[in-house]
């Protein structure tokens, strides 16, 4: 199939492959972030870790939009889809995602109208269609979804839908990185960008990581090709002593960004003051509110929320996995008390999340697995 | 042992683990086909009923009567759409049970259909319905023996459900199953894989995707035939349907203690399956197919296999696609396409619910 199947390309992989063990110093070992969630599902999915030499270890970053919701903020939404009227459009990744009180399936098992959808326009199709129904939707994601969620209020104004809301959880990619760098756990020697994130707000944000913290950081693409490239990228940079953000994914990512996205998420969300993630805690600025102006669209406006902060269940480690300090292995309960079909915690349940990835693709042994397959 | 090893072989003991179920309510995941399903029926339905021929949990009973080895079975179906390229709900119907006793070695004879319709239901769509559940126990062979029919209050069902029972006569002197499975043996599919699944998911209409794809619905019992027919080193054949084809292959390798290795390039899977796949972060080997099946045999009858379902209309496509080894037990992993390996694990939730 064109356009995926040049970057899956085993030979091309290969041929990397030995670049990549030969920009590798002997006796280094080097330790990459990717951010994104996408790109750990990536890396899972096609065995990429394969390809990498002993001494290259890549980490899961927070980049998982799934993961990073808090169990506060699920179980408003429940509270919200329990109202009277109420129709709850989401992503289905989030159906599963625990709260305090269960999860948007329990919920709907309760006699909630919770629905999947796969994009706003469609949840505005909805209430469009259910004229005497509330229509909300789970607004969830970084900057990469954060644009559509602004153009459906934006068209849902134009045409005067008078029931439709979106349950804003939009958050942003900086903060986050920030936090990640600021957190005394973790040494990395470098980012693997995110590269839906950056089709949006372009690689200029992330010129403090080389400026203020001395890594480099190279914006992906999501096939695996594009991160082995990237890899590749990160350790010429290294090996140049150069610390740089570089553009891998060129194909998607301009220089500059997306400015009509940014002018809509700007023309109906706001920042925040501070907003809570899930394992990190609370960080000022990461998050995205709806304006004044479109409250007739915010769900937070419209339905009086509990907002309590639920805490993590103790057992749980996500705050660590999203962070990198620990791999879902090292989780206490990972696999155990915590699996995709009773998850503790996010990151078992989003296909971005990281222990979900190594869960379901990638959970044995890389030696085993070799021998397994090439005996 | 490492601790990540530790931490993987503790996890193995916990997956076989019998569950236990907590919930409350049944939610849209016991509906699944997966582990959720699964812990419903061991404890609701296996607690209550269990017996010797219900407890292997097959898609059929197989049972000796006055010296004759009958299977039966049961499925209901739920589809939506009603209609959609490719067939029907009552072709659906007709065909899963017919294969459902197929796979077992048997020749299917006779079914029972029970009909549930909704208040206000065109009864020009239930002809279309039946018409096509005639045509389609004509084609496979079998008669419909005897039936039923119940109306619910409007906003009570969704249109129409089907129950189908069959009942099937073991001719072959064969033994089927995943017990039979033995390392060094060949994984084969009867042809590209996804198409009915994808079909359903396109018809909906909710996607905004078009493909020229069509169901892929048939009875399965001429195929096999044929099969049986090259070679009589068949060890396991199960048709393809909820959860795909990585969902049985889990059975398989869980139920044999075997290994299941699987070549990503060689799995058939038509262009426009993929595409739609690609765009909707769904793996064709989760995909539901209605006339494809999954064919375990001896690992130097694999060619002879292959070439006999390929001269068959219904085999067009057929691939070996993986072979049985002995480690690591009870996991299927894959090669993927770009080199490296990864586990094909049960899938949690369905991507796509009512798809049968």
């Amino acid at each position: 199939m064109r356009f995926v199947d040049e970057f899956r390309d085993p030979e091309m992989a290969r041929a990397l492959a030995g670049r990549i063990a030969g920009l590798c110093e002997p006796g280094r070992h080097y330790k990459f972030m990717e951010v994104c969630g996408g790109h750990t599902h990536t890396i899972y999915k096609h065995g990429l870790e394969d390809y990498l030499p002993a001494n290259v270890t890549l980490v899961h970053g927070p980049g998982c939009p799934v993961c990073v919701i808090p169990m506060g903020r699920v179980d408003d939404a429940i509270h919200i889809a329990e109202q009277p009227d109420v129709i709850l459009t989401s992503f289905g990744d989030m159906m599963r995602v625990p709260g305090g009180g269960g999860s948007f399936f329990d919920s709907s098992a309760r006699g909630a109208d919770i629905r999947m959808v796969y994009s706003p326009l469609d949840a505005l199709k909805i209430a469009r269609q259910n004229p005497g129904k509330r229509v909300v939707f789970m607004a969830i994601g970084f900057e990469t979804t954060a644009p559509s969620t602004a153009l459906t209020v934006l068209r849902a104004a134009a045409e005067g839908i008078r029931n439709f809301s979106i349950f804003c959880n939009h958050v942003t990619i900086i903060p986050a990185i920030k936090a990640i760098l600021d957190s005394p756990d973790l040494r990395l020697d470098g980012f693997i960008g995110p590269g839906h994130v950056s089709t949006v707000i372009g690689c200029r944000p992330y010129a403090f990581i080389t400026r203020d913290f001395d890594k480099p950081l190279v914006v992906a693409g999501f096939e695996p090709l594009d991160i082995l490239q990237s890899i590749y990228m990160l350790l010429t940079q290294l090996a140049q002593g150069r610390a740089e953000v570089e553009n891998q994914y060129t194909r998607a990512v301009p220089w500059d960004g997306n400015a009509r996205a940014l002018e809509a998420i700007n023309e109906v969300m706001e920042l925040r003051p501070y907003f809570e993630w899930r394992g990190l805690g609370f960080i000022s600025h990461s998050a995205l509110k709806v304006r004044p102006g479109y409250a007739a669209y915010d769900a937070e406006a419209i339905f009086a929320t509990p907002g309590v902060r639920v805490a993590d269940p103790k057992a749980c480690q996500c705050g660590e996995v999203l962070k990198g300090v620990l791999k879902p292995w090292e989780c206490k309960v990972f696999g155990t008390a915590c699996t995709p079909e009773t998850p503790i915690g996010t990151c078992m349940v989003s296909s971005e999340g990281a222990c979900a990835a190594y869960y379901n693709f990638g959970r044995f042994t890389r030696a085993r697995v070799r021998e397994a397959a090439h005996p | 042992m490492s601790t990540e090893q530790q931490v993987l072989h503790r996890i193995e003991k916990v997956r076989r683990r019998k569950a236990r179920l907590t919930d409350e309510r049944i939610t849209m995941a016991h509906g699944a086909g997966g582990k959720a399903t699964q812990t419903l029926i061991d404890a609701v339905f296996l607690e209550a009923f269990r017996n010797p021929l219900l407890e292997p949990l097959a898609d059929q009973a197989v049972f000796g009567v006055n010296g004759t080895r009958l299977a039966f079975t049961t499925d209901s179906y739920v589809v939506s759409p009603l209609f959609f390229p490719g067939g029907t709900i009552g072709d659906l119907a007709v065909n899963g049970t017919v294969n459902d006793l197929s796979v077992s070695g048997a020749r299917p004879l006779y079914l029972s259909a029970g009909f549930i319709l909704e208040e206000g239901f065109p009864v020009e769509d239930l002809r279309r319905i039946v018409a096509s559940t005639a045509a389609a126990a004509t084609a496979a062979g079998v008669a419909i023996a005897t039936g039923d029919t119940k109306v619910v209050q409007r906003g009570k069902g969704d249109g129409c459900y089907i129950n189908t029972a069959g009942v099937g006569v073991i001719e072959r002197d064969v033994a089927l199953g995943a017990t039979q499975v033995r390392a060094g043996d060949a994984v084969i599919v009867s042809g590209p894989i996804g198409d009915h699944g994808v079909t359903i998911m396109l018809a909906r209409g909710e996607l905004d995707i078009v493909a020229d794809l069509a169901s892929d619905t048939a009875p399965l019992t001429g195929l096999i035939d044929r099969l049986f027919d090259a070679t009589p080193s068949v060890r396991c054949l199960r048709d393809a349907t909820r959860g795909g084809v990585a969902t049985i292959l889990n059975e398989i390798a869980r139920a044999s203690s075997l290994a299941v290795v699987l070549d990503e390039r060689a799995v058939p899977v038509r262009r426009q399956v993929r595409g739609a796949c690609e765009i909707l972060g769904i793996d064709p080997l989760y995909v539901a197919c209605e006339g494809r099946m999954v064919a375990i045999v001896d690992g130097a009858a694999a060619d002879t296999a292959v070439r006999a379902l390929a001269s068959h209309p219904l085999g067009q496509g057929a691939a070996i696609i993986g072979t049985v080894r002995d480690d690591p037990p009870g996991l299927v992993l894959l090669k993927t396409q770009f080199g490296g390996t990864r586990i094909v694990d049960v899938l949690v939730g369905d991507p796509l619910p009512r798809i049968c």
